[in-house]
């Protein structure tokens, strides 16, 4: 790719910082050049994170109907899912799974709250409630 | 005071930061060298590992092996590596070392590092980011994906280089503890090519790597057909997010790859290489291409089938395969 080709579509998920790129110069040589965003990858990321707010908003009305607990619509809020977060926390899937039964959260130890409130990077009171609104 | 560090705005975080620090001990290593140097440059499809049920797809070594590989490589080079069981052991280490006046590189989580832009902050645990000095909480960072220098308070350093989960990194820290005064290009090189040409090859050893690899996603895309529509395009947008995302992906690697053989062509005065640079660079307009073709199938705004994308993939399966055929016969001189 020539220098001059490199797209320059400022996206908006690099919150205006730019990213290098190696490309040709008129002379022929390939060096560092400057990005501040490709319409592809903003286009691709875009999809990624929409995967993830449709997951959250699906267990945020979810938790609101007391069918699963507060730390399932977290652990998507926190861009993490089922196989990331057992794996983070050392434990088995479906023993994290049992933890999305409102009655058993409700009663989780001070210890084991703290523990996903550790790997998810919020803290504790946060962990146990959901927010008042959330679309 | 430390000696001043010289930042570089890099394109990949661990060939930038061994770069930067190899360049503060007074080795004039480019980003490109290093990562040639490293044999960095791959392709390599791994079902059986998932990210977000997603399988995972590479195009360059596994995290940490760039810096190892570079140990190796340059003869007199010895890294110092360092993991912690607690995170106060990992900080007083980080501190002293600093104190010192040593820059230390660190593996971290991405996730937890403030200067990140929102929409970048995802829970990848293998970043990595030079420290070159401290003013009492308050961490002076040269992150090498950044075009400028950031600071990070003490919390946020700690929380991302103990983060958990898979790469966890452990407070992983490290900075040479011998460095060579010069290079001795004339062997590393063709060795280096060499290595990377073998083991992305036609030949390679095994079926998920190198162009072997890349025709088997090409035959997985193909048959996307019968899939799900929103899972196909989920798949489509993260192969290409694998490929230009997280680092600098496979048009991004492929031109870094490029500019170091034209690095090394001049180094050893080898035509060979000079071509070999430029074919690099136009397989790397190729990958781009497939990118673009994928995120414009997502969007269905133009007659994209998974036959024509699958037959792009193909296409430069073919031409990586002959290309490092040829590189795998490289002489030394």
């Amino acid at each position: 790719m020539k220098i001059k080709d490199i797209p320059q579509d400022k996206a908006g998920s690099l919150g205006g910082e730019t990213k290098v790129i190696y490309a040709e110069s008129d002379s022929g040589r390939i060096e560092s050049s400057e990005t501040n965003g490709w319409e592809v990858e903003e286009i691709v990321l875009g999809q990624a994170l929409d995967e993830i707010k449709r997951l959250t908003v699906d267990a945020y009305q979810r938790a609101r109907q007391g069918k699963t607990s507060a730390l399932e619509f977290h652990m998507y809020h926190q861009r993490m899912d089922l196989p990331m977060l057992a794996q983070a926390m050392g434990r088995f899937q479906w023993m994290v799974k049992r933890d999305f039964s409102p009655q058993r959260f409700a009663r989780l130890s001070v210890d084991k709250l703290d523990g996903y409130a550790e790997v998810l990077g919020i803290d504790r009171d946060t962990l146990k409630q959901l927010p008042e609104t959330y679309e | 005071m430390n000696k001043p560090l010289e930042h570089r705005h890099a394109a990949h975080c661990e060939t930038g930061v061994m770069s930067a620090m190899l360049r503060y001990h007074g080795l004039a290593v480019s980003e490109p060298m290093a990562f040639g140097l490293a044999s960095g440059l791959t392709y390599a499809y791994i079902p059986m590992v998932k990210i977000n049920g997603m399988p995972l797809i590479a195009y360059r070594t596994p995290p940490r092996m760039i810096i190892r590989a570079l140990s190796r490589r340059i003869g007199g080079l010895k890294m110092t590596f360092q993991k912690f069981r607690k995170p106060g052991q990992g900080e007083a280490a980080l501190d002293r070392l600093l104190d010192e006046g040593r820059i230390v590189g660190l593996q971290t989580s991405v996730f937890f590092l403030p200067y990140f832009p929102e929409d970048m902050r995802f829970h990848f645990n293998a970043h990595n980011l030079l420290v070159y000095g401290r003013e009492g909480d308050a961490f002076q960072v040269s992150d090498p994906v950044f075009s400028h220098l950031v600071t990070v308070d003490r919390q946020s350093l700690s929380k991302a280089r103990f983060a958990k989960g898979a790469l966890a990194p452990k407070g992983l820290l490290y900075y040479p503890a011998e460095v060579p005064a010069e290079i001795d290009f004339k062997t590393v090189l063709p060795k280096a090519i060499r290595f990377t040409a073998k083991i992305n090859g036609n030949r390679s050893p095994v079926p998920i790597a190198g162009s072997k690899g890349i025709h088997r996603v090409a035959r997985n895309i193909r048959k996307l057909v019968e899939a799900e529509e929103r899972y196909a395009h989920l798949y489509l947008g993260h192969i290409v997010r694998m490929q230009e995302e997280i680092g600098t992906g496979g048009g991004g690697f492929r031109f870094m790859y490029a500019a170091f053989l034209q690095e090394a062509a001049e180094l050893l005065a080898s035509d060979q290489l000079a071509e070999a640079a430029d074919e690099m660079s136009s397989i790397g307009d190729e990958w781009r291409l497939f990118a673009l073709m994928c995120a414009r199938k997502s969007k269905a705004r133009y007659d994209d089938t998974f036959d024509s994308i699958a037959d792009q993939l193909d296409k430069i399966a073919l031409r990586e395969g002959a290309l490092f055929a040829q590189l795998s016969a490289l002489e030394s001189k």
